[in-house]
């Protein structure tokens, strides 16, 4: 799996740093998403799909390849 | 966030349903089956709304989630299209619009204002502020208990607790709490008059105002001086900061208000589901049975509207440039394609996909906040007055039918 954020679309709701927050932190300026691993292990995928089909955003994008 | 009345009963086309349509009787906690029976024909249609305009309502919730984040969705009230119950002839006699800061305004820009303060709401920030929530719900429910019983919860809790975690956020001097709390009710009053509720903007707005001018000079940590250092930069000017925190607090005071006082009343239906976050020692029960309710009760009702800016093709419709669209979010909520059963209130269930504070670039900036309050007051509230009932039947309570911002004009409780 592999993630990528898009930090124009974000509007900072930090509804993935309270899912998985391992893998997703905010910037301290303006709440915007920070990516703490782009490439998680196994164990945290199901988190990672999970905050990117709730972000309020769709800013979360995930490459299962 | 006005009452307004619901569309005239005039120049019907057959086969194009009414909305807002007037309300049969029916459960008070569900969007009216009129309503309902929107989404029957799929799940983008037309309608006919206020006067002879026929914009588009969005019903399901994967389509509202795609045009929530769509930028061909433009919620500038000032296009011509814009679906709305105020008659721009209307308001253009009566003076202009109040200056509504980002909300009103499309990207780049909004996103420019909107970025300057977003920072307070982080989740981090929003967490801290949990011991002064909890010590403010806490002196709430001891003046409520000291009073008189029964007491009118929406008074004693649900809208004292918002202003009060705002006027922190804010910075407001605890010497000036009570101008704001008099003032920002004042606001939201549905007693009040038009000319009353334009005094009390301009008030808070003149006093947001000076207050930033004296938090430039001597700034602190709060979210005003955030405001006064862009002043001092020259990226704001200093009537564009104090419109800002009218802003918060008005989008921030009627909507929590009522999600506590319905959620509050809702609960005492469900007395089984009351006594599960009343007793239980683990913080995520409470997180889930908080977002359970934001999905059930959907408080924001009138729908997210926007004035498309290109041709959108959704689920096989155009909706065409200039046409009005209203994402009926409460609709979204009840989707059965997301949520099982979902006229069902279960606060076990995963509601973490509820659209109750919108989505997209307008997503509601206060949501942390709002969430943070709702999880503090429901369990001290049961915890501290477990013989809370309500003075009044169902049948007799009154709702906000025909407000934008549903909920409670009263809830009269005894203990
Ligand atoms: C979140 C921050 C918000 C603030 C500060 C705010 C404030 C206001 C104010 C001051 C007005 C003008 C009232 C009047 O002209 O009589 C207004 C109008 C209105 N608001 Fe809100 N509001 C907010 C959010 C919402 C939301 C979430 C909705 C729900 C969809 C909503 C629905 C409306 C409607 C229907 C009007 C009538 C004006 C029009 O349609 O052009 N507002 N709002
Ligand atoms: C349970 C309580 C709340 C509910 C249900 C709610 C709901 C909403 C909704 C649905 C929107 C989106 C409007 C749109 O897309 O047109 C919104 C926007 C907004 N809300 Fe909230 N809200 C709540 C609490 C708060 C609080 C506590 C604050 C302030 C601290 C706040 C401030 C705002 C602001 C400033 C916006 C405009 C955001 C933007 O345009 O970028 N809200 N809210
Ligand atoms: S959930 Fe989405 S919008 Fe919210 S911070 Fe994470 S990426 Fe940004």
């Amino acid at each position: 799996m592999k993630i990528t954020v898009d930090e124009e679309k974000c509007c900072g709701a930090g509804q993935c740093v309270l899912i998985a927050p391992e893998v997703f932190d905010q910037r301290d300026e303006d709440g915007i998403v920070v990516l703490l691993d782009a490439e998680p292990a196994a164990e945290h995928h199901g988190l990672v799909r999970e905050s990117a089909s709730v972000c309020p955003a769709a800013a979360i994008h995930l490459d299962e390849a | 966030m006005t009452t307004y009345p619901a569309a005239p009963d005039t120049s019907r086309t057959p086969g194009i349903p009414d909305f807002p349509a007037p309300r049969s009787s029916a459960c008070p906690f569900a969007p009216s089956p009129e309503l309902s029976a929107l989404a029957e024909h799929g799940p983008v249609r037309r309608v006919r709304s206020w006067g002879d305009s026929t914009p588009w309502v969005v019903t399901g919730h994967a389509e509202q989630k795609v045009l929530l984040s769509d930028p061909r969705l433009s919620v500038d009230f000032a296009n011509p299209g814009f679906p709305s119950p105020i008659d721009p002839r209307h308001s253009r006699a009566h003076g202009e619009r109040p200056d509504l800061s980002f909300v009103g305004m499309d990207d780049p820009e909004h996103t420019r204002l909107r970025r300057m303060i977003s920072g307070t709401f982080t989740i981090k920030r929003v967490e801290a502020m949990r011991p002064a929530v909890q010590r403010m719900t806490d002196r709430l429910v001891d003046e409520m208990l000291a009073g008189p019983n029964p007491a009118d919860l929406v008074q004693a809790l649900a809208l004292p607790l918002p202003s009060l975690v705002i006027s922190e956020l804010l910075g407001v001097p605890y010497d000036d709490h009570e101008f704001f709390q008099t003032n920002s009710k004042t606001l939201v009053s549905a007693v009040a008059t038009g000319e009353e509720r334009g005094r009390a903007h301009k008030a808070l707005g003149d006093y947001l105002d000076d207050l930033i001018g004296e938090k430039i000079a001597e700034p602190g940590d709060d979210l005003l001086s955030k405001l006064g250092r862009h002043v001092r930069d020259g990226e704001l000017t200093r009537r564009e900061a104090a419109t800002m925190g009218v802003l918060l607090l008005l989008g921030g005071h009627e909507t929590t208000a009522n999600m506590i006082s319905l959620g509050t009343l809702l609960l005492l239906q469900h007395p089984g589901q009351l006594a599960v976050v009343r007793d239980t020692d683990d913080p995520r029960v409470v997180v889930g049975a908080v977002e359970e309710l934001l999905r059930y009760l959907s408080i924001v009702h009138l729908g997210r509207r926007r004035t498309a800016l290109a041709d959108i093709e959704i689920a096989g419709q155009t909706i065409g440039a200039g046409e009005g669209v209203i994402l009926l979010g409460e609709l979204a909520n009840r989707d059965p394609l997301v949520f099982e059963d979902p006229d069902r209130l279960d606060i076990t269930r995963n509601a973490r996909q509820h659209q109750a504070f919108g989505g997209g670039t307008h997503h509601c900036i206060g949501q942390p906040l709002a969430r943070l309050e709702l999880q503090v007051l429901y369990p001290t509230l049961f915890r501290r007055i477990p013989t809370l009932r309500a003075e009044v039947p169902l049948e007799e309570t009154r709702f906000k039918y025909d407000a934008v911002i549903y909920g409670l004009h009263e809830l009269p409780v005894s203990w």
